[in-house]
């Protein structure tokens, strides 16, 4: 029985979701220790990091060709471990970017399927994901032998839950890389356009899904944000038509946002959204689809259309001051 | 895989052609679109008694969003390009509407791999119908959207790379041609993007939102009954392979969060919601 947590960094630190990965395999081990895993050219800082996180043992993955993040290195380089590392059981991930990037080949290359962004581990142990953006949950379970590869949702677990008081057993892997291997050139990440506006510092924050229906509709969202005195923000899809610019978009490719108050209107709440918004103190959801997972992480919620609602809303909040 | 000719080309441009010679295509691109039929966004979703599927009977289905932003980018790259795009989507017969959206948007032609057994594939053994339908037209640039609106896997065109033993890169919002292969615009999380080389043949997942969208004109829809559209059973790409995951049971989620539902009419429930979020959450 042994259990991965493979951490992800960035800028040089470990990332908050690879934590909270770090708990779910915590649960897996039950009761038996998690082995750390840090990749990199040079991971001392990392495996410092990791060591006052309390897991039972550290593995440094390191070569020069991990310098920088590519999927061919990666996969290589985890599946020259898992392969050494025998028996390894689960094998588990923070669901970002990067492993979406990587993970499903190194998977599919070990004769396995990536079991992704996991909500919750239950007995047996099964895994829930969600499916139709959030409306429903499906229950799976591996059926296969040989290592277990899953990622989890941001959020899903708690990243104190990781790790137990004991000291590490730090050791180094080496993997069998060469140049030739790696297909693809990276360039370094940039940021899209000037960032001006800063959402996470809003107290309160209006947004707006699909359910606007067109961009003539808008200024109902604005009136409202006016009101309020609270700064527009918007699902992916309002960004992606160029309704508003990008640098207003709530979720895992936008901002992460945590005002006092929350108006999500005519947003679902697929969990790319949810993610970017579910710590604000307050949320209130206004969705005329009364199962729509927005309202599983709202506080207040009105089902109905939106264009009623709104300028109502408008008027009460006008009236209230 | 096809070896691609820029090299080639290029030499020959040197020597210098005679006029009658066609000017040789330098960049062109056979590209494979992978596209999913999936339940229209705001079907009524509803789970079946065996409680490992939804109902289909009441289901109106449409063409993945970041499938459509895939076939998008293919056929933008056509038009700087030139090239051919071929639509490639596994389901049953009720796929072949979808396909037929995508050849009316502009796709050449389309493989429809029909197969009824796909709720009881893993994402692997999806992929493995995919690539072995993919196989034979050996494909310059192979695109499919970064997941599905119902599954949500986002594991696809990942695993059809690894499978075709092919380069792959995710969350693509840009792609460029250049002398030795493409150059392709990633997004990164929180605001961020990187710009990555990969030679070609290669398999690239796309994200929503880097191009606008086209309709169907109705010149299309019309040209799109006479387009090629071949369907491949897909016993005929090779047993099903066991899967190494199973659904075990669909439920609904439990709620995060008791939300108040604020009831009445439309100013009945703003009056009472600014009430609450003045006295009781306090945050206005």
């Amino acid at each position: 029985m042994s259990v991965l947590v493979v951490l992800e960094d960035r800028g040089g630190k470990i990332t908050r979701t690879s934590w909270e990965a770090a708990a779910a395999a915590t649960q897996l081990a039950a009761g038996a220790g998690v082995t750390a895993v840090v990749i990199g050219a040079q991971t001392e800082s990392l495996t410092a990091e990791a060591a006052a996180r309390g897991f039972s043992a550290i593995i440094r993955l390191e070569h020069a060709l991990l310098a920088q993040y590519t999927p061919d290195g990666y996969v290589s380089a985890l599946q020259d471990l898992i392969q050494n590392a025998k028996p390894t059981e689960w094998v588990v991930f923070p669901h970002s970017y990067q492993v979406r990037d990587y993970v499903p080949a190194l998977a599919a290359r070990m004769g396995q399927v990536l079991i992704g962004d996991v909500v919750a581990i239950g007995d047996g142990p099964t895994f829930t994901r969600q499916l139709m953006q959030g409306r429903l949950n499906g229950n799976f379970k591996p059926t296969g032998s040989g290592p277990c590869f899953v990622s989890v949702q941001s959020g899903a677990f708690r990243a104190d839950g990781a790790g137990s008081s004991a000291s590490a057993t730090i050791s180094t892997f080496t993997p069998n890389l060469d140049a030739a291997q790696i297909r693809t050139k990276p360039s370094e990440p940039f940021r899209g356009s000037a960032q001006t506006v800063d959402l996470s510092s809003a107290q309160m924050i209006v947004s707006v899904g699909r359910g606007i229906r067109e961009a003539e509709n808008l200024p109902l969202i604005e009136n409202l944000a006016a009101a309020l005195g609270a700064e527009i923000a918007a699902s992916r899809p309002i960004c992606d038509n160029g309704w508003l610019p990008m640098e207003r978009q709530v979720g895992s490719s936008g901002q992460s946002v945590a005002p006092k108050l929350y108006v999500a209107v005519g947003i679902s709440g697929a969990i790319q959204h949810l993610v970017g918004m579910k710590a604000s103190q307050c949320i209130v959801a206004i969705n005329k689809d009364p199962d729509a997972p927005i309202f599983e992480v709202a506080d207040y919620g009105i089902v109905g259309d939106l264009f009623e609602v709104v300028p109502a809303l408008t008027e009460a909040v006008k009236a209230a001051k | 895989m096809r070896s691609h000719p820029s090299d080639k080309n290029k030499d020959v441009a040197r020597v210098g052609l005679p006029k009658e010679f066609p000017e040789p295509e330098r960049s062109s691109m056979k590209i494979i679109v992978a596209i999913k039929q999936v339940p229209e966004r705001d079907a009524p979703v509803r789970i079946a008694a065996d409680h490992k599927s939804i109902n289909e009977a009441d289901l109106q289905w449409a063409m993945n969003e970041p499938d459509a932003y895939a076939l998008e980018e293919a056929l933008q790259l056509k038009e700087k390009n030139g090239g051919e795009v071929v639509v490639l989507s596994a389901g049953p017969e009720r796929v072949g509407s979808t396909i037929r959206e995508a050849l009316a948007k502009g796709a050449d032609r389309a493989i429809h791999v029909v197969a009824d057994d796909l709720a009881s594939r893993d994402a692997l053994g999806v992929a493995r119908l995919l690539a072995e339908a993919i196989k034979p037209e050996s494909p310059d640039l192979v695109l499919t959207g970064l997941q599905s609106e119902d599954l949500g896997l986002g594991q696809t065109g990942v695993i059809v790379a690894e499978l075709l033993g092919l380069p792959h890169s995710t969350l693509i919002l840009q792609v460029e041609k250049t002398d030795t292969g493409i150059k392709v615009k990633r997004e990164l999380e929180e605001g961020w993007f990187q710009h990555i080389e990969l030679p070609l043949p290669a398999v690239l997942t796309i994200q929503s939102g880097g191009n606008k969208l086209r309709y169907a004109t109705l010149m299309g829809i019309k040209r799109a009954r006479t387009k090629e559209l071949r369907t491949v059973a897909a016993a005929d790409l090779g047993p099903a392979p066991a899967p190494v995951l199973a659904l075990q049971n669909i439920a609904l989620p439990s709620k995060q969060k008791s939300t108040q539902i604020l009831p009445g009419t439309a100013k009945e429930a703003a009056t009472a919601l600014v009430e609450k979020l003045k006295f009781e959450a306090r945050v206005i």
